[in-house]
């Protein structure tokens, strides 16, 4: 039971930067995210916590302790890892009792908590088994039970579903959101799948070449993208973004049609986001739409459960969820209206949303 | 979290080790070449190893085992090489076969094909059952040079084609199949896929096989003394009787430093010769 | 034959069966030319003294122990072997003593310095390394280590330290470092992670590497003429006696020293590879 907290934490590879001066701090028996695209350094924070690699500067707290010049056997961690690091000479039951040996609890107490992972994790019959033997998804199933078997205070994982298929992943995705939410410990999973991200945080911290750029819960991360490059990373399609100009008074002119937006001249430019869902459509220009815009449809994909209509507007991409049985075709003139509260704006030369 | 050290501490026994055991004796041999007794400067051993009368032979003799032994090796090898990926069953075996020369010494390879070429072995021995001969020849006697060679260029051959062969399979076994595929659906024969597709991404492996193989073909010793006693002279025998027989180590060090120098010659010229632009490499 | 194979021979064009055999018969022809004359070699030591120097000779060994037996009995040759044990087993265990640590660095840890090492340990390659038995010689003489079985296990070292640091090097580089790593999680230090996890899994091909260690040495001829008078090992000892020895002593000499050494390479076989395979790069 802790929480962790990190203060200004910063990494030098030479002359490459994988973290930019780091703040974050999770609280007690929370499931944080670190999403990012690859190289991001998310899991280069991660190791930092786990003290499988040095920060260049800061601080990292776990509890009431400072641990960053402790050993990772001495920080009170578990980690769960990509290809799972499930010890081959050993059996099952030893990978998992790895752990409790090592803290050197008496046998009895070693079989107990060896066998109530095991079956927390449905792996009973195989803790005779070398992991050899295994498939991926046991294999999975032996290094959570060996994290969780130690009793952590904190668990680290790193991409532990990315080697699965698709099928299995989602099943685990579930299984192993009931287990930590039974465990209450502390829980930081790295992942670059966003469905993954947001469907099993509690919080998400989306990071971008070295920083954090947003955490927030699912939801927020998804409806209020702090940073251009959140809107454009969460959300398959992602978010559309559409050049606007200022024309004074709150007016901003997009594609050559007025909307309404944020007053103040400070701005010389501004960029209009808006997700592909929060689109609707017109079926002709009218005077109930004044201020529609328009579009010109290049690419239709049937997606099944909507049709994903790729245009132009003004010379930019727009993407636009259409109804699966929508009628447009390629070379159609759409017309088309951002839901009013669902529009967000940025500033192009911060590329931060704009408060 | 772990001292900075720690690689350099594990590094440390073998770098004293190279450096006491490879590097200083490098030096310590060119020392004892160049410096008299006296301690000046001096090319007298070098006067002393080029006048003396087995020089020229002993190197003639080396050059020429050297030129004799390791292209064909490489060739056989390569050719073993190629029967051992196109097999589907026994591959393991076969390999196993071909690589046991890997474990015998020149020295035990010399006996070897004693057993042979000696007056009452098993070739005479052959050659009067078919009735080629009546009498058992003299291959190996102080007037059958040609013979003796012919013997030593087998027994080489023979027992370092092996290393070339584990080398050259290795290297194989790490270009994609994928390219071959694809050089089939473009209709490469199978001769057209070994020039154009296996020795170019073999580039690395034949430039370690052959400059193992020189330097190796430079250091021939016990082959030639089991075989042809001092009837050919080559250079490390010439070390051999300098040091130990004649116990004049300047001289043998100048016959070393002059193997050294052709060694060292070799290798750049083989690195130069199938160099691998960078980024070519698999 | 099976009707399916009769059938699959029969589709064979005439071209396609010709290279078949022309395959079937080089390598068969490859493999005997590999062991005929290890087989000629054991004719002779298997024959009786007599038949290895009479004439002409038979193909086919009478059994005959007299050879080895006098091989065995002849002066010098139980020290001789017995010094060739001693100095091959001390190379085995200093060159992985110096070889594993030099191997596990290489491939676990970034650090300056590290391309000069390798290029130094590849280096080594391209010098002919009996040579060093010169300059050692006379530094032996003053340090005392001349005709000892350290003084020239260490030139063995140095022999087989190149060999011992690369495929060390490849059997550390092929264990996942998360391994390790789960294990610091777990509890372990460093130290604890290496025994716990690490040691068992190479264990097998550090062995390897010992008896390729200790073939090298066990092989070496040049520098054990060099460097020993009164510790002769085995094939110095022979190659002293080459000039002037009995026929049947050379071979069932040359016998001895083969049989470990075939031995070894088959236990070895696994690893010939490895070596050389990462060794190119």
């Amino acid at each position: 039971m802790a929480e962790i907290r990190i203060n200004q934490v910063a990494k030098q590879f030479g002359d490459t930067h994988a973290l930019h001066s780091i703040d974050l701090t999770i609280a007690d028996q929370e499931f944080l995210v670190l999403l990012g695209a690859s190289g991001c350094g998310k899991t280069t924070l991660l190791r930092i916590v786990a003290g499988l690699e040095t920060a260049s500067a800061g601080e990292v707290w776990i509890g009431d302790r400072r641990v960053d010049h402790l050993a990772p056997k001495d920080r009170g961690i578990a980690m769960v890892f990509q290809n799972y690091a499930v010890f081959p000479h050993l059996t099952v039951f030893e990978n998992i009792a790895f752990g409790l040996r090592m803290a050197k609890l008496p046998q009895s107490e070693v079989e107990k908590r060896v066998n109530r992972t095991a079956s927390l994790m449905h792996i009973e019959n195989l803790l005779k088994r070398y992991s050899g033997q295994l498939s991926g998804g046991q294999r999975q199933r032996v290094a959570v039970a060996r994290a969780l078997a130690t009793e952590p205070e904190v668990l680290l994982m790193d991409e532990p579903l990315s080697n699965l298929d698709a099928l299995l992943r989602m099943e685990m995705r579930a299984e192993l959101k009931t287990v930590l939410a039974e465990s209450k410990t502390t829980t930081i999973y790295v992942t670059h799948d966003q469905v993954e991200a947001m469907s099993m945080a509690d919080r998400i911290a989306v990071m971008n070449k070295g920083h954090i750029v947003q955490a927030a819960s699912a939801v927020d991360v998804y409806r209020n993208p702090a940073a251009h490059f959140v809107g454009s990373f969460i959300g398959n399609p992602p978010m559309n973004f559409l050049d606007a100009k200022p024309l004074g008074d709150g007016w901003w002119d997009v594609a050559g049609t007025r909307v309404k937006g944020p007053v103040g001249g400070q701005y010389p430019a501004l960029q209009l986001g808006i997700r592909p869902e929060d689109i609707v459509v017109h079926d002709a220009p009218s005077s109930a739409h004044p201020d529609s815009l328009s579009a010109t449809v290049r690419v239709l994909e049937p997606l099944g459960s909507h049709l994903l209509a790729s245009c132009k507007v003004d010379n930019q991409m727009l993407r636009v969820v259409l109804d699966s049985n929508a009628s447009a075709k390629p070379g159609d003139q759409l017309h088309w209206s951002p839901v009013p509260d669902r529009i967000r704006w940025f500033d192009p030369a911060t590329e931060l949303a704009l408060p | 979290m772990y001292s900075r050290n720690l690689p350099y501490l594990l590094l440390l026994p073998a770098t004293l080790f190279l450096c006491i055991f490879f590097l200083y004796p490098f030096v310590l041999v060119a020392w004892q070449a160049f410096v008299s007794d006296t301690g000046e400067f001096t090319s007298e051993y070098f006067m002393e190893m080029a006048t003396h009368w087995k020089f020229n032979t002993a190197l003639t003799n080396t050059f020429m085992l050297a030129l004799a032994v390791v292209p064909f090796q490489i060739a056989l090898a390569l050719y073993m090489a190629t029967l051992v990926n196109g097999m589907k069953r026994g591959r393991d075996l076969i390999l196993y076969v071909w690589t046991i020369p890997l474990g015998i010494s020149d020295l035990a390879a010399g006996i070897i094909w004693l057993a042979i070429f000696e007056q009452t072995g098993f070739l005479n021995s052959m050659l009067q059952g078919l009735g080629v001969i009546e009498q058992p020849v003299g291959f190996l006697g102080y007037q059958s040079k040609g013979t003796i060679f012919l013997a030593i260029v087998l027994a080489e051959i023979w027992r370092a084609t092996a290393i070339v062969l584990v080398i050259l399979v290795a290297g194989m076994g790490l270009i994609p199949k994928e390219y071959y595929e694809a050089a089939e659906v473009f209709g490469a024969s199978r001769w057209k896929q070994f020039t154009r597709i296996t020795l170019p991404m073999l580039k690395p492996s034949l430039q370690t096989a052959m400059i193992l193989r020189v330097i190796l073909a430079f250091e021939v010793f016990a082959v030639v003394v089991a075989l042809g006693g001092t009837n050919l002279p080559i250079l490390m025998g010439e070390i051999y009787t300098w040091q130990y027989d004649l116990r004049d180590s300047s001289v043998a060090a100048a016959y070393a430093l002059v193997v050294l120098a052709i060694s060292i010659a070799f290798t750049l010229l083989i690195m130069w010769g199938l160099r691998t632009p960078k980024g070519a490499r698999v | 034959m099976s009707t399916a194979a009769k059938m699959a021979t029969g589709n064979v064009t005439g071209k396609s069966a010709w290279h078949k055999y022309v395959f079937t018969g080089a390598v068969i022809l490859l493999c005997l030319w590999v062991l005929v004359p290890i087989y000629l070699l054991l004719v002779n030591t298997f024959s009786s003294p007599e038949d290895v120097s009479g004439f002409p000779k038979s193909f086919i060994p009478n059994i005959d122990t007299g050879s080895v037996e006098f091989f065995l009995n002849y002066a010098g040759v139980g020290q001789a072997l017995w010094s060739s044990i001693k100095v091959a087993t001390v190379t085995m265990i200093l060159s992985i003593m110096a070889g594993a640590p030099a191997g596990y660095a290489l491939s676990r840890f970034e650090f300056r310095g590290k391309e000069t090492f390798r290029v130094l340990v590849l280096m080594t390659r391209a010098f002919p390394l009996p040579l060093l038995a010169l300059p050692l010689a006379v530094m032996y003489l003053r340090i005392g280590l001349d005709d000892t079985v350290l003084g020239l296990a260490l030139v063995h070292t140095m022999l087989a330290l190149p060999f011992a640091v690369l495929i060390t090097f490849s059997l550390f580089s092929g264990i996942p470092v998360e391994l390790e790593e789960a294990a610091w999680t777990l509890g372990c230090n460093r130290f604890q992670a290496f025994v716990k996890v690490i040691l068992p899994l190479v264990l097998p091909g550090i062995t390897a590497s010992a008896i390729f260690a200790f073939v090298i040495s066990w092989n070496e001829v040049f520098a054990a003429a060099v460097l020993t008078i009164e510790n002769r090992t085995l094939p110095a000892f022979l190659l002293q006696g080459l000039g002037n020895a009995p026929l049947h002593l050379k071979f069932a000499g040359g016998a001895v020293l083969v049989l470990p050494a075939l031995l070894f390479i088959f236990l070895v076989r696994k690893y010939l590879f490895s070596m050389w395979g990462i060794a190119n790069r």
